[in-house]
């Protein structure tokens, strides 16, 4: 049911992330019916009648507070699963960026995003460099590095087919990466407040079949092979 | 203390507590009604993008962002807080407690006419040319450091400016909270002995006090960026944005708990009462209070996980965030089992109660989901956030303070509120809050971003349209819920049924006090003998057994 | 009626004082704050000590001098009350005010030679901690100068029975504002 509320996702983590956001989902969710259900039980089973008094528990010794302080235990062991579950995760999305196949580097500037390719000789700072604004054109199935920055303010880079978001903080260069599945157009939105044009701060992330991809570099770089 | 003093010294220059206390009520309900305006304005252009709305016209981008930023501004500083802490902590510790009055009652008027500052400020800074401030209530820079990236000039100075004055306010009130508690309690009035709101309204004073400080001196260093040409902030002079985020979040984590703390503190006063029995866990609540605070200054970098902070701190700070679900989840517990074999019954004050109990409960859920560092980066910044602080703040502030204000309204006034007008009140809220953010936590997931005036420029977002539709309109019917509220409240203040000095039949010293007490609280100064929840106890025939009530013989002396 | 501030109670310790604590607590982790700023953007970053050579080291260590000055005034000003000497208590305020005009009026200097160098605020990273923390503490010099001028007003005038736990007060935030610049040079002038 809760599938339905995703973007589709083509990352080759986005799995991961979904699985982490479910297992949480089914813990908190019990949790939830626990608690509301025995609310809501209690209220019907005990609301005040005649003659009936409430008993006098107070709680406040070792053998009445375990009452509490097991599934405060419960609560304790469940979420240190999640979190070292999410430990594994965190360390291959944003611990290291894995070997890649191609670079890229994307600046944030109110209010595109000004994406550089470094062309055919893989490198950034060189002529064969060549700048598009607002369009991410990738290979499908190749790890893709991105090189965050931004000429202003804060800005967010956000691709939500790919579960992926990485802040871009003027003064620095900050590093992403991903790997896209399945060809296809892609939004990629701004996801930071970063003035009066943030909303409609969007641009493209297209994602090339091997053959197409090969077009694209060809006619973008047609001296070059 | 039976001098006559002028209108202008009873009513307005008054160092009595009660009476500020409902000054800061005045204030916070003030803002309420501008802050539910904004938040009017802002659903309606998100569910009909660049149409005009009723009563008001269009809304600009530039404007939209004015509407956020203000929106929680006035939320968090101007109407929770004085309401929460500075309204009912100043009307309510010193009758707790069985003092006369707070510590320092000067300082404590000086307080409330720093707020008024902090307020007519803040309310100037819409006026100004170039608007309102408009880089979110977290006016992180470079966005808010230099006017060139807003167009707001003056309109960011000022909101700095409030803020300080706001922060100096609650820092004058903090330190009469705290001195009062420590050493003004009436004979018998041991720590433990104090009921839970006071508890927790000197924790958040403590966290305020402790937490405040860094964000003070953020605040200085910006207003110093935008006036005075530094580069604290601009990495162009060597300056470094994230800074800001640290100082912000230092203070902003454990603020959310100076402000959930004492809405917790009201229910957890109001469900023994109408329960019949006493608090479940009394000391677990206390330490789990008081370890709850001590983590909340070491979980704030939750909300920076994908800043660009080095990546190695989001673990660390995942696993403090998730270990303080625990002392809360304590508190919930506690809640809950006060409810087993009790005695309950449900006029508004235990609805309200225990709506906030339920509202929090999702809140908090949904709080696990953001602290856990993989999946924040998919929800942060999303709709899904907004969901979930708005299932905390939202029963922490309103649901809590309408409990509270119907609960201690015959102890402030001297009057009863309608009863069937408070139910209806009830139920309206609850639905139409429910029906307008659960769906929230969807249109999250399906990738809304925070802070945007128009959804529809996004295709992905387009088909997530009618959800926002939808929650636009359980909003606007949320807010037309509280008219039940606004009529029953100025009703009762003038026509409402005269009230007895005990009309919940609770323990708590303020209930000694007549209706509503007069300058100087008790005719004499109780003496306590027992906890404050001693309901249905064997001890007494009737099914409650007042603090103040003296001895039956020596051997009946047990806590 | 009585004075609230003075009355023993539940604790023990004089209700003034621990309301003074508190706010000193609070205004601990101003500084605090802006000084583990410092150090972490210093220690991330390079060229702070060029920019620091340009400070004036001798009324830098002039005033530092002169603040610790004002709080032995101060200390001999509290022994006053206790000793129950009104006229000593009048003088030894009195030198403390003139000690802190004398902090206040040795910044400004500083401050002018430094701007008219050319070492405004907008200078550089370095110089915006430098003034930010400087002013910030000048201003809390500024407002114990004032309470001291009230106070040492009160004294010679014999008005300030029964408030004389109020020196003690006094005293502590004036320390306080000493400690501040006991950290506040080393971190600025000598590195």
């Amino acid at each position: 049911m809760m599938a339905s509320w995703f973007p589709e996702n083509i990352s080759t983590f986005g799995g991961e992330i979904d699985s982490l956001f479910y297992l949480i989902f089914y813990i908190t969710g019990a949790w939830f019916l626990l608690t509301e259900g025995l609310i809501i039980f209690f209220l019907v089973r005990y609301r005040r009648s005649q003659g009936q008094r409430a008993v006098y528990v107070h709680g406040n010794n070792l053998k009445q507070a375990a009452w509490i302080l097991v599934p405060g235990a419960i609560v304790l062991l469940l979420d240190l699963w999640i979190d070292f579950r999410g430990a594994e995760v965190w360390a291959k999305i944003k611990g290291r960026v894995p070997p890649s196949d191609l670079l890229v580097q994307v600046t944030g500037k109110q209010f595109n995003w000004e994406i550089v390719y470094p062309g055919p000789d893989a490198r950034l700072g060189t002529p064969d460099d060549l700048q598009i604004d607002n369009e991410l054109h990738v290979p499908a199935g190749k790890v893709v590095r991105v090189l965050l920055k931004s000429k202003d303010v804060i800005h967010s880079f956000f691709l939500p087919n790919l579960r992926l978001k990485q802040d871009a903080v003027p003064g620095r260069v900050i590093e992403a990466w991903f790997e896209a599945t399945t060809p296809g157009r892609y939004e990629l939105p701004c996801a930071e407040l970063c003035g009066f044009g943030h909303s409609g701060m969007s641009g493209w992330l297209i994602v090339h079949g091997p053959e197409e991809y090969e077009k694209w570099v060809k006619e973008h770089w047609p001296s070059e092979k | 203390m039976s001098e006559e003093l002028s209108f202008w010294r009873t009513y307005v220059f008054s160092t009595d507590h009660k009476t500020i206390a409902k000054q800061y009520l005045s204030l916070g309900l003030f803002w309420a009604l501008v802050g539910g305006l904004t938040a009017y304005l802002m659903r309606w252009q998100l569910a009909y993008p660049d149409t005009e709305v009723p009563g008001w016209g269009f809304i600009a981008p530039d404007f939209y962002n004015m509407l956020v930023t203000m929106h929680g501004t006035i939320m968090v500083f101007f109407v929770a807080m004085p309401i929460l802490l500075a309204s009912f902590g100043n009307f309510l510790i010193p009758l707790m407690i069985g003092s006369r009055d707070m510590a320092f009652p000067r300082l404590n008027m000086l307080s409330f006419w720093v707020f008024s500052l902090a307020s007519l400020t803040l309310l100037i800074s819409f006026f100004v040319p170039g608007g309102a401030a408009s880089a979110g209530w977290t006016g992180y820079p470079p966005l808010s450091a230099k006017a060139a990236y807003t167009g707001v000039n003056w309109g960011l100075n000022l909101w700095i400016l409030a803020l300080a004055l706001e922060f100096a306010s609650f820092l004058m009130g903090g330190v009469n909270f705290l001195t009062t508690t420590i050493n003004l309690r009436a004979p018998g009035m041991t720590f433990f002995r104090l009921p839970l709101i006071v508890w927790m309204q000197i924790t958040a004073a403590v966290l305020f006090m402790l937490s405040v400080g860094p964000l003070i001196a953020g605040a200085v260093m910006l207003l110093m960026d935008r006036v005075l040409g530094t580069t604290f902030y601009l990495p162009e002079g060597g300056g470094e944005p994230l800074l800001w985020q640290h100082l912000f979040w230092f203070f902003g984590h454990p603020e959310v708990y100076v402000i959930l703390l004492p809405g917790l503190g009201i229910v957890l006063e109001i469900m023994p009462v109408f329960s019949r029995k006493p608090i479940f866990g009394y000391r677990p609540i206390i330490y789990s209070t008081i370890a709850a605070g001590m983590l909340s200054f070491i979980v704030w970098a939750h909300h920076q996980f994908l800043s660009g902070m080095d990546p190695r701190l989001a673990m660390p700070f995942s696993i403090t965030t998730i270990i303080i679900s625990v002392p809360f989840a304590l508190i919930v517990f506690a809640m809950i089992a006060t409810l087993w074999r009790a005695s309950i019954s449900f006029p508004p004050p235990m609805l309200f109660a225990l709506g906030t109990l339920s509202i929090f409960i999702l809140g908090g859920l949904t709080g696990i989901f953001n602290g856990s560092a993989p999946v924040d980066i998919y929800i942060h910044d999303t709709y899904f956030v907004v969901a979930h602080f708005h299932y905390t703040l939202f029963s922490a502030t309103f649901f809590a303070g309408f409990a509270g204000l119907y609960f201690w309204f015959p102890k402030m006034f001297g009057r009863m509120m309608n009863e069937p007008l408070g139910k209806m009140h009830f139920w309206l809220t609850f639905i139409f809050f429910n029906a307008g953010f659960v769906p929230m936590h969807f249109v999250g997931l399906g990738g809304m971003m925070r802070r945007i005036a128009n959804p529809m420029q996004y295709e992905f977002l387009q088909p997530l349209q009618p959800i926002n539709t939808f929650i636009t309109i359980a909003s606007v019917l949320l807010l037309l819920s509280q008219i039940p509220f606004v009529v029953n409240f100025l009703w009762s203040l003038m026509r409402g049924q005269v009230a007895e000095r005990n009309p919940w039949q609770a323990n708590t010293l303020e209930w000694s006090a007549a209706s509503p007490p007069p300058h100087g609280n008790f005719e004499t100064v109780p003496a306590v003998y027992r906890s404050p929840y001693e309901y249905s106890s064997p001890e007494a025939a009737e099914d409650w057994l007042p603090q103040d009530r003296p001895l039956a013989s020596p051997a009946a002396a047990r806590q | 009626m009585d004075s609230r501030a003075q009355t023993l109670t539940s604790t023990g310790i004089p209700t003034g004082k621990v309301g003074v604590w508190w706010f000193l607590a609070s205004e601990i982790t101003v500084f605090g704050g802006l000084i583990a700023s410092y150090i972490v953007v210093r220690l991330g970053s390079s060229g702070w000590s060029e920019a620091a050579a340009h400070l004036n080291f001798s009324l830098g260590l002039a005033n530092t001098f002169v603040l610790l000055t004002s709080s032995l005034t101060m200390v001999l000003a509290f022994a006053a009350v206790e000793d129950k000497d009104p006229k000593r208590l009048g003088t030894y305020l009195g030198l403390t005010v003139l000690l802190g005009l004398a902090f206040l009026i040795i910044k400004a200097f500083e401050y002018t030679g430094e701007i008219a160098a050319g070492f405004t605020p907008a200078a550089g990273i370095f110089w915006s901690f430098y003034y930010g923390m400087t002013g910030l503490h000048a201003l809390h010099v500024l407002a114990g100068v004032i309470t001291n001028v009230i106070l040492s007003i009160a004294a010679i005038g014999k008005v300030l029975r029964p408030n004389e736990h109020r020196v003690e007060l006094a005293g502590l935030y004036w320390h306080f504002v000493d400690i501040v610049w006991i950290f506040l040079f080393p971190l600025l002038y000598l590195t």
